[in-house]
C-alpha cells in the first residue's frame, strides 16, 4: 500500500520486536564504573604514584608492627640497670656492636638481638628511636590534615552556601590569615604554648602526648585551614547554581541537608587531593619545629629532633644524621608524588 | 595605570597594613598571655626586685596602656624596647646587627635561585622529554621534598666534615657559601619547575609559531618571545621565596653558626627573651608581607592581559 505522506496512520513497521542482532547492539560491553573505581584505575596505571603508595603503606605498617616485637624500647637507656653502676659501654655503639654485658652473654652462647643502627649517646637503641620518630611524624601529619580538613570544610562550605555578609566577613578573615607569614606565627605560638599548656594538661591523657604536639595541632587548627576553606568555598559557589540544588530547595530541604547530601559529595575529589597534599606539609612543619626544639617533648623522638641531636656528633657518627634525613625525605617525597598522582587521577578538570 | 589597577593596588596595600597590624597585635597579646611573666625561671628574685624590674620595663601598667605605647613606639620610632637577656642592648640594634649578615645571605641565595632556576627551567622546557629534561625534573623533585634543615645538615656533613672543602662555621665570608647553597636549592628547584611549565605553555602559543614561520632566528624566538613571556609567573613566587628564605635561615644559621637574625631569633626563643621574640617576629613578618605585596602588584602591572578581580 502506498503511504500517504500526510496520513496520521502509525507506521506499524516501527513497532515490530527487535531481532537478536539488533538486541546485541544494546548489550553493555563493559560493566558500568563508579567515580571512585574509575579514579583508582587511573591511579594504579600511574607507576610513580603506585610505587609511592606502596612505600607509604610499607613504612606505615613497619612503624606500627615493629615496636610490638622489638626487644628494646625508645626511652630505655641500656647501660642503666637497677642496683648496678651505669655501664658506659652501651653509649654510642656503632651498628651491630654490643655492650659489655651483652658481649659476655654472646660468649656464653646466648643470642642477643642486634642494635641494627647502634645506640645513641645515652645508650638507647637507635633503630627503635627512628621507628618511633617516623611514627610521630606520620601521626602528626595525618591528624593535622584531618583537623585542617574538618575546619576548612565547615567554614568553606558555610561561606560558599550562605553567601552575602557571612561570606564577606569570613573571606576577609581568611584573607588576613592567609597573608600572615605562617611559619613565623607557628614558631611564635608553639614557643608560647609550650609554656602555657604545660600546667593545663597535667594529669590528663594529653600529658603523655606532650604540650608541644598539642600546641602544634592548635596552631594547625588556627592557621592552616584557610586554603582548604577557600578551595571548598569556590567549589560550592559553582555547585550551588546547579539544578538539583534548586530541586532540593524547592522540596523543602534545609541548608545543612543540602550541604551534606548534595554539595560536599560533589567536591569530594578536590577535598581528597588537597588533604593528601596537606600531609607532607604538616610533616615538614613538625620536623622543622622539632629541629628547633619546639616539637615533641623528650625523650619521645621525632625525625626532626633526631636529626638535630645528631648534629652534635656529626664528625664521629654521621649515619645518625643520614638515617632520619633519608627517612623524612623519602616520606615527604612519596607523599608528594602520591598526592600528584591522586590529583591526576581524580581531578575531572585534568582528565585527558 | 588605569582606575581599576589603582583600586587593586590600594586594596592590596590596605590588606597588607591590616596584616601587619594583626601580626603586631597577636605577638603582643600572645606574649602577655604567657603565665608567670618574663622574669620567672630566672634565679630567685625578691618581690621588690621583681617590682622594680617590672616598673623599669613598664610591665606594671594596665595591658591596654602597654599595648598602645608599644604600638606607638614601633610605628613612630621603630623602637621595640630593650632586650631582657642581652643586658643594655636595644632589640632594634640586635635586629639591625643580625640583618647585616642575613640580608647578604638571603639576597645571594635568592639571586642564585632565580638565575639557575630560570636557566634550568628553560633548558628542561626546550628539551622536553629528552634525557636532560628528565634528569632536571628528578633532581628538582628530590629537592622540593627535602626540608631545609636536612639539606643543610647533609651539605655540612659532606662538604665541611668529610671533605673539608668549606668551613663549617659561617662567621667568615667563605663560611657563608654553604648556607647560601642550602637556602637556594629549594627555591631554585621550585623556580625550575615553574619556568618549565610556563615555558611549555608559551611555546605552544600561536605567536611563537607565527614568529617561527616569519623566519625569526630560533635564538630570538626563545629569548625575545618565549622566555620573556614565561617569566611572568615567576614574579608571583618572589613573595613565597622570601618567606621560605626567612624561615629557612632560622635553621640554616643555626646549623652553620651564622651570626644573623635567624640565630638571634632562635636563641631568643630558648632564652625566653620576649621583647626580642616580638621584635624579630614583627620585622620578619613585615618583610614577608611587603614582599608579597610587591610581587602581587608587579605581577598585575607587568602583564596587561591579566584581569584584576
Amino acid at each position: 500500500m502506498k503511504k500517504n505522506p500526510f496520513s496520521l496512520h502509525v507506521n506499524l513497521e516501527d513497532f515490530i520486536p527487535a531481532t537478536e542482532e539488533e538486541k546485541s547492539y544494546m548489550v553493555q560491553m563493559r560493566p558500568s564504573t563508579t567515580f571512585f573505581k574509575d579514579g583508582m584505575k587511573r591511579l594504579l596505571r600511574n607507576k610513580i604514584a603506585t610505587i609511592s603508595m606502596c612505600v607509604i603503606i610499607f613504612i606505615t605498617l613497619a612503624v606500627l608492627i615493629i615496636p610490638s616485637f622489638w626487644p628494646y624500647s625508645y626511652d630505655a637507656m641500656l647501660g642503666i640497670r637497677p642496683g648496678k653502676p651505669v655501664d658506659p659501654s652501651y653509649n654510642n655503639l656503632a651498628p651491630f656492636q654490643y655492650g659489655e654485658t651483652e658481649q659476655a652473654l654472646i660468649e656464653q652462647g646466648e643470642k642477643v638481638f642486634p642494635h641494627v643502627f647502634g645506640t645513641d649517646s645515652a645508650g638507647r637503641d637507635y633503630f627503635i628511636r627512628v621507628v618511633y620518630g617516623t611514627r610521630i611524624s606520620l601521626a602528626v601529619g595525618f591528624f593535622a590534615s584531618i583537623i585542617v580538613l574538618v575546619i576548612g570544610m565547615t567554614v568553606g562550605s558555610l561561606a560558599g552556601y550562605l553567601g552575602g555578609k557571612v561570606d564577606l566577613i569570613i573571606m576577609r578573615i581568611v584573607d588576613v590569615i592567609y597573608s600572615l607569614p605562617d611559619m613565623l606565627m607557628v614558631i611564635l605560638l608553639a614557643s608560647v604554648m609550650k609554656v602555657a599548656l604545660g600546667p593545663v594538661i597535667e594529669d590528663t591523657i594529653l600529658e603523655k602526648l606532650g604540650s608541644n604536639i598539642i600546641s602544634l595541632f592548635i596552631v594547625f587548627a588556627l592557621l592552616y585551614w584557610v586554603s582548604m576553606s577557600r578551595l571548598i568555598r569556590g567549589q560550592i559557589l559553582s555547585l550551588k547554581e546547579q539544578e538539583y540544588v534548586l530541586a532540593a530547595h524547592s522540596t523543602g530541604a534545609k541548608a545543612g541537608w543540602i550541604i551534606r547530601k548534595h554539595l560536599l559529595p560533589n567536591c569530594i575529589s578536590v577535598v581528597i587531593i588537597s588533604t593528601a597534599l596537606q600531609i607532607p606539609s604538616a610533616i615538614f612543619t613538625e620536623s622543622y619545629l622539632s629541629f628547633l626544639g619546639l616539637g615533641v617533648n623528650a625523650p619521645m623522638p621525632s625525625l626532626g629532633s633526631l636529626a638535630s641531636d645528631a648534629l652534635n656528633g656529626i664528625t664521629s657518627y654521621p649515619y645518625r644524621l643520614v638515617i632520619p634525613a633519608i627517612t623524612i625525605s623519602l616520606i615527604v617525597l612519596s607523599l608528594n608524588l602520591f598526592g600528584d598522582g591522586l590529583r591526576d587521577a581524580f581531578d575531572p578538570k585534568l582528565k585527558n | 595605570m588605569n582606575v581599576k589597577t589603582l583600586m587593586y593596588v590600594l586594596k592590596r596595600i590596605l590588606l597588607a597594613l591590616l596584616t601587619v597590624w594583626v601580626v603586631i597585635t597577636v605577638t603582643f597579646f600572645v606574649m602577655r598571655a604567657v603565665p608567670g611573666g618574663p622574669f620567672t625561671g630566672e634565679k630567685a628574685i625578691t618581690e621588690a626586685a621583681k617590682q622594680a624590674l617590672e616598673a623599669k620595663y613598664g610591665l606594671d601598667k594596665p595591658v591596654g596602656e602597654q599595648y598602645v605605647t608599644y604600638l606607638k613606639d614601633i610605628v613612630t620610632k621603630f623602637d621595640f624596647g630593650p632586650s631582657l637577656k642581652l643586658r643594655g642592648r636595644q632589640v632594634i640594634d640586635v635586629i639591625v646587627d643580625g640583618m647585616r649578615t642575613s640580608v647578604k645571605l638571603g639576597l645571594a641565595a635568592a639571586g642564585i635561585a632565580l638565575v639557575s632556576g630560570i636557566v634550568f627551567g628553560a633548558v628542561a622546557a626546550l628539551y622536553r622529554n629528552k634525557v636532560i629534561d628528565k634528569i632536571i625534573m628528578v633532581i628538582t623533585t628530590a629537592f622540593v621534598s627535602m626540608p631545609s634543615f636536612i639539606m643543610g645538615t647533609l651539605l655540612l656533613l659532606v662538604f665541611a666534615v668529610k671533605f673539608h672543602v668549606f668551613p663549617a662555621n659561617g662567621e667568615t665570608a667563605r663560611g657563608l657559601i654553604l648556607p647560601i647553597i642550602t637556602l637556594s636549592l629549594y627555591p631554585m628547584a621550585y623556580i625550575t619547575r615553574l619556568t618549565r611549565s610556563s615555558m611549555l605553555d608559551v611555546l605552544g602559543q600561536d605567536y611563537i609559531r607565527t614568529a617561527k614561520a616569519k623566519g625569526v632566528p630560533p635564538a630570538k624566538v626563545i629569548f625575545g618571545h618565549a622566555l620573556k613571556n614565561s617569566l611572568i609567573p615567576v614574579i608571583t613566587y618572589f613573595g613565597p621565596m622570601l618567606a621560605y628564605i626567612v624561615t629557612g635561615s632560622l635553621v640554616v644559621e643555626q646549623i652553620f653558626a651564622v651570626p644573623g637574625i635567624g640565630r638571634a631569633f632562635v636563641s631568643s626563643i630558648t632564652n625566653r627573651d620576649y621583647p626580642l621574640i616580638m621584635g624579630t617576629t614583627i620585622v620578619l613578618a613585615v618583610l614577608i608581607v611587603v614582599m608579597n605585596l610587591v610581587s602581587d602588584i608587579l605581577y598585575k602591572v607587568v602583564d596587561p592581559r591579566i584581569t584584576l578581580e
